[in-house]
């Protein structure tokens, strides 16, 4: 009977708090698996905790701001203490938003660790996709995971689109302003769906309020959902590693999560928050009262969007503006390709873990992390694909730059529509050699050792670099990576002498997996017989 | 096909192409297993342990200060107060004490867990086992029962009626949802066509609230003027606004260089849509001695002595332009609406 151990030794009162808890919701069994839970460690594994970090610092300061901010576009006349504002109208959100930075105390500090925070919200998911993507964290058996952390990473940029457009101020209003012309442009359904959004004709009195349930609770629910879901796979999944001595695919090796990680990330929580609220201290972001109230027939000059929805914005400037009339019907290719092209490219980084493994139809788990020189087509297309973003960040400030360094407009948008094109081509032919480049230097290291830096004079008078070789750690964490065969179709007649003939997507797969794992597509690892060569016998250096 | 049963580092060499294995090269050097643990100076020296200790109670001491700091700003500092504080120019004191407070109060814990945990807590690196994901083969075949067994209790395969009228009742449901969407908002109808301009409407000078002149419009200058009668405090003004606004020039007759613009302007004066054609920003800046105006959105140039022309940027047609003249009091007035939509293309603008 339990009470003869309960009698035994009065229990503390912390792990009496326990047993009750344990009672009712299993945490024992929980905590067995998870509390001393081993996590790798690599600098770029904390990419991940600033996003969620920064996800916690915005709903903290988000629901602060709600207890102030009125939603609601009522014509209001500004009697606050920002005299610059004195008796203009407004609508209720600018005023209240001018009350937040000017009347409440500590207000203007909330809404800027909230503006900051999202920021770097989504530069960190950026960064952190990428390191996911450029060492190739997605194959099996976490695609799912890139899925959920590809979808936080879209709907963050629309829950933060959602929320600058809430104080109702002139850059804001002007966004908004886009974003319903980028609407109208779509074919049939278009001037429904912005009728529909906005109660009406733009600007209307709802949109504010209906982006506020948008901003606050709809894409928040969903993405503290994902976020949710997002960490209880990499629990699941444990967390993968780079190749290195005692690592492989059946372990994991790392310091576990009670105590060492419970200090690290909970105090890399609190690093970010307060780099954030220093930033917040010294930088001011989105000075609303330097701007007036949104009025759609006015407009500042310089409208630049967040950094995370320059991409799009680059796509709307630099597209000429074609537009095709037919049959009573006007069809506005000038923003309709780019609002297609915006949806294409983000859907290409979705979709691509897919297409890898189609390729390569490897159906096994994966934990161990590629240095992104030994995926070089990968690494490459991973490239382009960055460079186009950043070739249209460019296009969307592209009046910043014409300003700034004093070129013409007409040659931003030419540099970017070309660009668009030539970028990515040659980005990702110069990353492949790149990175071949540097597998050739590994194969180099492992074959013949080290540079050490010393300089030896040989007895004829020749200067020649000593190589050290490596040990057996490094020898091994340089070789362990996995190199593919490229697919092929095989023979065209089976062991019977039927004729068999492969189908043109047979044949696209072989072709695509030649020119990821074909010859000069990677160099091929060194061998332990070319290291014994080498290695015995006749005095290398 | 289970993949966990192929020895991880050797795939069948053997191509299958319906499966599309691959063949994966063998590691040339053998794993050496995990390195020795190193010692930190702080397992080894007490002195230096102490040290570190000293060192993250420092932190956690200093945020509480900050925190403290926080609290009297917050009591201290009028929350209009303006300091200069080198490098940073002109800041509100309240917004910057309490951010570098909190700021330091939160980072010092920080910096006081993280130190804690380098150089005090155990860094002996271990290894714990992954388990395949997948399911064992029995467990497969248990759930695959149990569904098995479900689906035959439940009969739902057989009595195809209750399946049928099942899933058509499931589908028909959410119809109600979009139903309830229907109010959201109005249909299109032809509102995108109409502003309020209409014959004999005056147009009134944004700037002075008057009725607009001839002789107040000089070359050289860009004029914004709305229709008479609307009000900044009516309801719908900012709607009507946002298809209303006019930008209005004065060029030389001569200069004009399209005929039906010279007809519908005023001894030179043109009356053209101020709503950008492209997504509908306003337009804002006029260059005097070429007539361009242009939308500071995205750049999309129009020239005003050639019908409003696109010369430059991503708009896909000419700013639509008011037809006007003057009335028997001497001030500009429309003739009529305009002759197209303004603002951005849409579908039905045909
Ligand atoms: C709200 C946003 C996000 C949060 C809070 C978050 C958080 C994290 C954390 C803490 C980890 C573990 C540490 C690490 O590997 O960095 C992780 C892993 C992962 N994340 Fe995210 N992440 C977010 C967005 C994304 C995005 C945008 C992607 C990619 C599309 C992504 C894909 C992944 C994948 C596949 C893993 C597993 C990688 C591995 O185990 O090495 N996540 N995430
Ligand atoms: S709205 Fe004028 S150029 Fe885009």
């Amino acid at each position: 009977m339990s009470t003869v151990t309960d009698t035994k030794r009065k229990a503390p009162a912390g792990e009496r708090v326990a047993d009750w808890a344990d009672g009712r919701l299993g945490i024992y069994g929980l905590a067995k698996a998870n509390m001393r839970k081993i996590f790798p460690d690599h600098w770029s594994f904390m990419l991940g905790e600033i996003c969620l970090y920064s996800f916690i610092i915005i709903i903290l300061t988000g629901v602060y701001l709600t207890l102030f901010f009125h939603p609601s576009m009522n014509e209001v006349v500004y009697h606050g203490s920002y005299e610059p504002m004195q008796g203009i109208r407004m609508s209720e959100a600018y005023a209240s938003t001018l009350d937040i930075s000017f009347d409440v105390r500590g207000g203007l500090l909330v809404r800027q660790i909230h503006h900051w925070a999202a920021v770097i919200f989504l530069a960190g998911m950026f960064v952190h996709m990428f390191r996911v993507f450029f060492t190739g964290a997605y194959r099996k058996p976490r695609e799912i995971n890139w899925l959920f952390g590809f979808l936080l990473f879209v709907l963050g940029m629309f829950t933060g689109f959602t929320g600058y457009s809430l104080p109702d101020d002139l850059l804001s209003g002007t966004g908004v302003r886009f974003t319903q012309g980028a609407i109208l442009s779509m074919p049939i359904v278009g001037t429904y769906i912005s009728m529909f959004l906005f109660g009406g004709e733009f600007p209307g009195t709802d949109i504010i309020a209906r982006f506020y349930s948008i901003h606050i609770l709809l894409l928040p629910g969903i993405m503290l959902g994902l976020v949710v879901g997002h960490l209880i796979l990499v629990f699941f999944h444990k967390h993968t590693q780079f190749a290195g001595p005692g690592k492989t695919n059946k372990n994991v090796v790392g310091m576990p999560l009670l105590p060492v990680y419970m200090a690290k990330a909970g105090g890399f929580f609190f690093l970010v928050f307060g780099f954030i609220s220093i930033v917040a201290a010294i930088a001011s972001i989105n000075p609303i009262w330097a701007l007036g109230p949104y009025r759609p027939d006015q407009v500042s000059t310089g409208a630049q969007p967040d950094w995370y929805m320059g991409f799009a914005e680059g796509f709307v400037r630099v597209m000429p503006g074609w537009e095709i009339n037919l049959w009573g019907h006007t069809l506005v290719l000038g923003v309709l390709i780019p609002l297609v092209l915006f949806g294409v490219i983000l859907a290409a980084l979705a979709l691509y873990p897919f297409l890898e493994s189609w390729i390569t139809g490897d159906k096994r788990e994966h934990h161990i992390l590629d240095k992104p020189r030994n995926a070089p087509t990968r690494t490459a297309l991973g490239v382009a694909w960055v460079t186009i973003y950043f070739v249209m960040l460019i296009g969307g400030g592209n009046d910043i730059w014409a300003t700034h360094f004093h070129l013409s407009l007409n040659a931003i948008s030419w540099f970017v529509r070309i660009a668009f094109f030539l970028g990515p081509v040659l980005a990702f032919i110069v990353t492949r050699r790149i990175c071949l480049g540097l597998q050739r230097r590994d194969k180099e290291k492992v074959l013949h050792g080290r540079e050490s830096g010393t300089i030896k004079r040989l007895p004829h008078g020749e200067f020649v670099e000593i190589h050290e070789p490596l040990g057996p750690e490094q020898l091994y964490a340089l070789t362990a990576h996995e190199q593919y065969k490229p697919l092929e179709i095989g023979p065209t007649v089976d062991k019977n002498g039927v004729e068999r003939k492969p189908s043109a997507l047979q044949k696209l797969r072989a072709r695509l997996s030649r020119s990821y794992y074909g010859e000069g597509n990677q160099i091929a690892k060194p061998t332990a017989e070319e290291y014994k060569e080498i290695t015995s016998g006749h005095g290398h250096h | 096909m289970s993949s966990q049963e192929i020895p991880e580092e050797r795939l069948p060499a053997e191509q299958d192409t319906a499966h599309g294995a691959v063949e994966v090269a063998d590691d040339p050097f053998a794993d050496p297993g995990l390195p020795a643990h190193r010692p930190r100076i702080q397992d080894i020296d007490e002195r230096a342990a102490k040290r570190s200790e000293r060192t993250v109670a420092l932190m956690f001491t200093m945020s509480m200060l900050a925190t403290v700091g926080f609290i009297a700003s917050y009591v201290i500092f009028p929350v209009d107060k303006i300091v200069f504080i080198w490098p940073f120019g002109h800041v509100s004191a309240l917004n910057f004490s309490l951010g570098l407070t909190l700021g330091l109060a939160l980072f010092l814990i920080g910096t006081g867990a993280v130190h804690w945990a380098r150089t005090l807590m155990s860094d002996v690196e271990v290894a714990d086992d992954r388990h395949p994901i997948e399911a064992a083969p029995e467990v497969k075949a248990k759930v695959l029962a149990d569904f098995a067994a479900g689906a035959q209790e439940s009969a739902l395969g057989r009595r195809k009626l209750i399946r049928n009228t099942m899933f058509g009742a499931l589908a028909l449901v959410p119809l109600s949802g979009v139903v309830l969407l229907r109010d959201l908002g109005p249909l299109p109808e032809k509102k995108l066509r109409k502003t309020l301009w209409a014959k004999g409407k005056q147009l009134v000078n944004m700037n002075t609230m008057e009725p607009l002149r001839p002789e107040d419009v000089v070359v050289g200058s860009l004029t914004f003027a709305m229709p008479e009668g609307l009000e900044e405090d009516a309801h719908d003004f900012q709607n009507q606004i946002a298809k209303a606004a006019l930008m209005i020039v004065r060029i030389e007759p001569d200069d004009i260089k399209d005929k039906r613009q010279r007809e519908w302007a005023h001894e030179g004066i043109v009356a053209f849509s101020k709503i950008c054609t492209h997504v509908g920003c306003p337009i804002s800046l006029y260059e005097q001695q070429t007539h361009h105006v242009l939308c500071p959105c995205h750049q999309s140039t129009f020239d005003l002595s050639d019908g409003a022309r696109v010369i430059f940027g991503p708009a896909g047609h000419p700013l639509p332009q008011l037809r006007i003249g003057v009335n028997s009091e001497g001030n500009l007035e429309a003739l009529g609406d305009f002759a197209e939509p303004v603002g951005p293309a849409f579908w039905e603008r045909g």
